[in-house]
């Protein structure tokens, strides 16, 4: 259990570590700090993105040992400990992962706002389940909400990427 | 066609792809300023009431509590985005008009503050009776939203051109129809927000905005400023659609709760916050009547709309007028009545989302023209083919069409989804449906009344050449102008697309340009670009004619390379001639702008709706519907578009399938809903009920070959259009599905299913009084003879 400290007024804080991207935070937040805010405004690793904070447009998705989550309905106390990965974690040494090349290559990247979400969850299907069929696709990225793109790119980057190739033939 | 474009015409990827895909691009929220406040607005809780009192004591002493605003600390005067009607206030004074109207601000140091300080403000209501059916707020003795507008009447528009009631009276057939549409919202995923800060007098706001033109000048006639003291930046921006065109009130209390403090202050909606600003689609009742020939050639049509405006005008004047102005674009027609009313309500304020005006009137007429087809015995790809706008017209509202190639959407449109076929053979419970759509590329005229170019761009090459940065006002919301114009810039200099680069959107770094709105930007804009772009070449040439020894006109530049016309050997870079250039005669630098003509008629409001060019298009949408449960699967859409020279295909259908998205979900699913007391029942992304990614049909989407001659290198939109034909095609194939017709959006499968029990009842009656009549018609129910139709994958 995470150290409690109880300020002057009585409100209680809690000294947690987050493990981001492979680094450790100690962080003090409040209980009822979700874990989207404390990523944004108090590691500013803002590419988690919010939407709603209800858990509809999955823009502040999120791996939370793996698994892509919605980092608004998730207590920054209950990731204590855990592993998180955000789209700051994604690209490595600099270098675009494939299933983001694949977005940008098929034009699956609009206003963007949804984006890190998505390519998250995408990217957590892929690891999971390296050959899905369109369908899967679909279901993997139905939490996450597009205002822009009616998706259809979306699912070609994401297919494209399952099928090793990450340009498609009309570029 | 064949063309020797280097860079225009192809799928180069965004010019921002990296930075989204990254997480590293900064939207408005995103900003973080040393100091920073949160400002967080009071909203009226009730949908109409006078305010008795407003006690802020209590909420500013609380610990954290910076400031507390309300009407006594901000300009009085009335604003809005429509000059024909400001109506709208910072804070209200007097009394409250929607569930969710501004009544005060606070800034504090965090937000959990903002929300306790909120709490403490004490306001004194007197609840009034509230206007919130708009089929009633015209009528005598309701209550009035605004005391200068009697009986709640925000416009009126009576418009006829020709001798409607003569052609009606000569005509073969004559079918009126009414229809009704509903309240959307644009819903962006990306929530409004703006920063604001002071510096000395100068004003400074990030914000989340589709125009910082619009922006900067209503925010300086606000706080009585000269615009040059106000700067707006837009950061990143996550998606309009209509949605943030206008001053919000974040920026108007961010300001003035920041010269208060001294600092900067982070204003913010929330989701459901959104969903009261609104400003989505009128909610609207249309009537319209056609007069036919016996081949069903449109002889006259009559338009009757009454719109729900919500609390305040916003962008609505112009949205009546859209509503009916676009409809006699995509077929032809001599005689046209319009009348129309759009109305206050106690409800959100509406304004422009994509396809402004047109998507429901479209639905109205698209439907009732296939009612005409089925009345005639003719196919209702016909009837839209034997109508259909020929090139080179005039409405008789007085629009002039240059190229229109509406025709040719229709009969590819028809080969691609096999219309033929599956007009005569598809079963019960499944049905085909047709409709068209065209819309403005950019608006004729401003918003406010100017004489400034609609836009303007500079360009300036680095010292060494190896890179060039287009300076642009115009803003990419998503649709992906920055990418487009970067390439248009690259065309026109001779230059490449890969050694872009943009500055967008800042009103003190970039030249003006009026934003994202009415489908101007790769027309407009992108005149001003090519313009821009065409005076870098042409020093840059002449400046090789010196260096080479050849005149300049033996010159060109294409991808960076400037060769001679008659000796092939003859060849430059262009980095090396730009850095001579800058070493010689200065910054290599050119500039453009780009005014509209003189457009349309006489008569009031023929502003409206006039474009230097209309885009047009065609959809076929294939549904299956359960009978049993009214459910809707869409089977597949077929989308052809005539939008002109396509700069880059890829970015062209992704703004086709995002329209087809929109219009899918107001088709079928998307409706703002309020309870008896005003307040929005579903002002959330579920219930709303955005389409998810397992919602989507299959898409296909072309384009027809096609060139405008007034706009750069022959472009028009597409990405407006698209969304308006896609309701009257749901309507339609559900039509045809069912054989009987939903009058009323969103076209849910509650409704489907009800209209399916009353025509079989109807049936069963009838059967019953007429035993023989049994025999000849064909059973409804189909027992399982329907195919089932798996989700699209
Ligand atoms: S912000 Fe978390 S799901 Fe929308
Ligand atoms: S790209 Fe705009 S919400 Fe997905």
């Amino acid at each position: 259990m995470a150290q409690a400290i109880t300020d002057k007024d009585g409100v209680k804080r809690y000294l947690i570590t987050l493990n981001v991207n492979g680094d450790a935070h100690t962080v003090l937040v409040k209980g009822n700090a979700i874990l989207t805010n404390v990523l944004r405004d108090q590691l500013d690793l803002t590419g988690t993105k919010k939407g709603c904070e209800l858990g509809d447009c999955g823009s502040c998705t999120v791996l939370l040992d793996g698994k892509p989550v919605d980092s608004c309905l998730v207590l920054a106390v209950e990731a204590d400990g855990r592993q998180i990965t955000t789209i700051e974690g994604v690209a490595a040494n600099g270098r675009l992962d494939e299933i983001q090349q694949s977005m940008i290559n098929h034009a699956a990247v609009q206003c963007g706002y949804c984006t890190p979400g998505m390519v998250l969850s995408a990217k957590a299907l892929l690891t999971r389940n390296p050959n899905p069929s369109e369908q899967e696709v679909r279901e993997a990225i139905s939490g996450n909400l597009c205002r822009c793109t009616g998706y259809v790119h979306i699912v070609e980057a994401v297919m494209a990427t399952a099928q090793g190739r990450v340009t498609p033939d009309d570029h | 066609m064949s063309d020797n474009h280097s860079v225009i015409g192809r799928s180069v990827p965004r010019i921002d792809g990296p930075e989204k895909v990254s997480g590293a691009a900064k939207y408005t929220g995103d900003l973080k300023f040393p100091n920073m406040l949160y400002g967080k607005i009071l909203t009226s809780p009730h949908a109409h009431a006078r305010i008795l009192s407003i006690d802020t004591s209590e909420a500013e002493r609380l610990p954290g509590v910076k400031a507390v605003i309300t009407h006594k600390d901000v300009p009085t005067l009335k604003y809005g985005l429509s000059p024909a009607r400001w109506d709208e206030s910072i804070f209200c004074s007097d009394k409250v008009r929607f569930v969710g109207d501004k009544v005060a601000a606070v800034a504090c140091l965090d937000e959990d503050t903002c929300y306790k300080a909120l709490k403490l403000i004490k306001v004194e209501y007197e609840v009034l009776p509230a206007v919130l059916d708009f089929l009633h707020a015209m009528d005598e003795g309701q209550p009035q939203v605004h005391e200068e507008y009697a009986r709640n009447i925000n416009t009126e528009i009576h418009q006829e051109f020709g001798d409607v009631e003569k052609a009606l009276a000569e005509a073969h057939h004559v079918r009126t129809d009414t229809f009704v549409g509903q309240r959307t919202y644009q819903s962006p995923i990306e929530p409004h927000s703006a920063i604001s800060m002071w510096d000395g007098g100068k004003l400074t706001i990030y914000s989340s905005t589709q125009s910082p033109h619009y922006f900067q000048h209503y925010i300086a006639r606000e706080f009585d400023m000269p615009m040059g003291d106000v700067r707006i930046i837009k950061p990143y921006l996550g998606g309009g659609f209509g949605g943030k065109l206008e001053p919000t009130g974040l920026e108007f209390a961010g300001a003035v709760l920041a010269k208060l403090t001294g600092r900067p202050v982070r204003t913010f909606y929330d989701r459901a916050e959104m969903f009261a600003h609104n400003r989505g689609r009128h909610a609207q009742y249309m009537e319209i009547t056609t007069g036919v020939d016996k081949n069903g050639k449109i002889l006259a049509a009559k338009a009757n709309f009454l719109m729900d405006g919500g609390a305040y005008t916003s962008l609505g004047i112009a949205s009546a007028y859209y509503a009916g102005a676009l409809l006699p674009l995509t077929y032809e027609f001599d005689n046209y009545q319009f009348d129309m009313f759009r109305v206050y309500t106690n409800l959100p304020a509406c304004g422009a989302q994509r396809g402004h005006g047109a998507p429901q009137p479209k639905y109205a007429f698209e439907s009732h023209l296939d009612n005409v087809a089925a009345d005639l015995g003719i196919d209702p790809m016909d009837i839209r083919i034997i109508n259909a706008r020929r090139p080179n017209t005039v409405t008789p509202n007085d629009f002039r069409v240059n190229s229109c190639k509406i025709k040719e959407c229709l009969e590819r449109v028809r080969v691609m989804s096999d219309w033929d076929e599956k007009k005569k053979n598809l079963p019960l419970g499944r049905g085909i449906g047709v409709a068209t759509g065209s819309f403005v590329t950019g608006a004729g005229y401003p918003i406010y009344r100017t004489d400034l170019p609609h836009a303007a761009a500079f360009i300036k090459v680095c010292e060494d050449g190896t890179a060039a940065t287009l300076y642009t006002g115009s803003v990419d919301i998503g649709q992906g102008s920055d990418t487009v114009l970067c390439q248009m810039a690259a065309e026109a200099m001779g230059y490449r697309y890969e050694q872009m680069k943009i500055v967008a959107a800042d009103t003190e770094i970039t030249p003006l340009d009026f934003g994202a709105y009415a489908s101007r930007q790769t027309y407009m804009s992108g005149a001003a670009v090519k313009q821009a772009g065409e005076e870098v070449k042409r020093q840059v040439l002449e400046m090789a004619s010196v260096m080479l020894g050849l005149p300049a006109e033996d010159l060109d530049c294409a991808d960076g390379q400037i060769f001679s016309k008659s000796r092939p050997g003859k060849s430059l870079s262009f980095e090396e001639v730009a850095r001579k250039h800058f070493v010689l005669r200065g910054p290599l630098l050119g500039r453009g702008s780009y005014t509209p003509p003189k457009l349309g008629g006489n008569f009031k409001g023929a502003a409206v709706g006039t474009s230097p060019a209309y885009s047009f298009g065609a959809q076929v949408g294939e549904v299956a519907i359960d009978e049993e449960t009214g459910e809707i699967t869409v089977v597949g859409i077929w989308d052809v578009h005539d939008c002109g020279k396509v700069i880059n295909p890829r970015l062209l259908h992704g703004q086709v399938h995002g329209a087809l998205y929109m219009g899918m979900g107001e088709a079928v699913w998307e409706e703002v809903l309020f309870d008896d007391k005003g307040r929005i029942k579903n002002a959330e992304l579920a219930n709303y009920r955005l389409l998810t990614a397992v919602d989507m049909p299959p898409i296909t989407s072309e384009v027809v070959d096609s060139y405008e001659p007034s706009g750069p290198w022959g472009v028009k939109e597409v990405g407006e259009g698209a969304t308006n034909p896609t309701l009257g095609m749901f309507s339609n194939a559900i039509f045809d599905a069912m054989g009987v017709r939903v009058n009323s959006l969103p076209l849910s499968y509650e409704k489907v299913w009800r209209a399916l029990k009353e025509k079989r009842e109807r049936e069963e009656d009838e059967a019953r009084r007429k035993p023989e009549a049994r025999r000849a018609e064909a059973p409804l129910e189909t027992d399982g003879a329907m195919p089932v139709y798996a989700n699209p994958s």
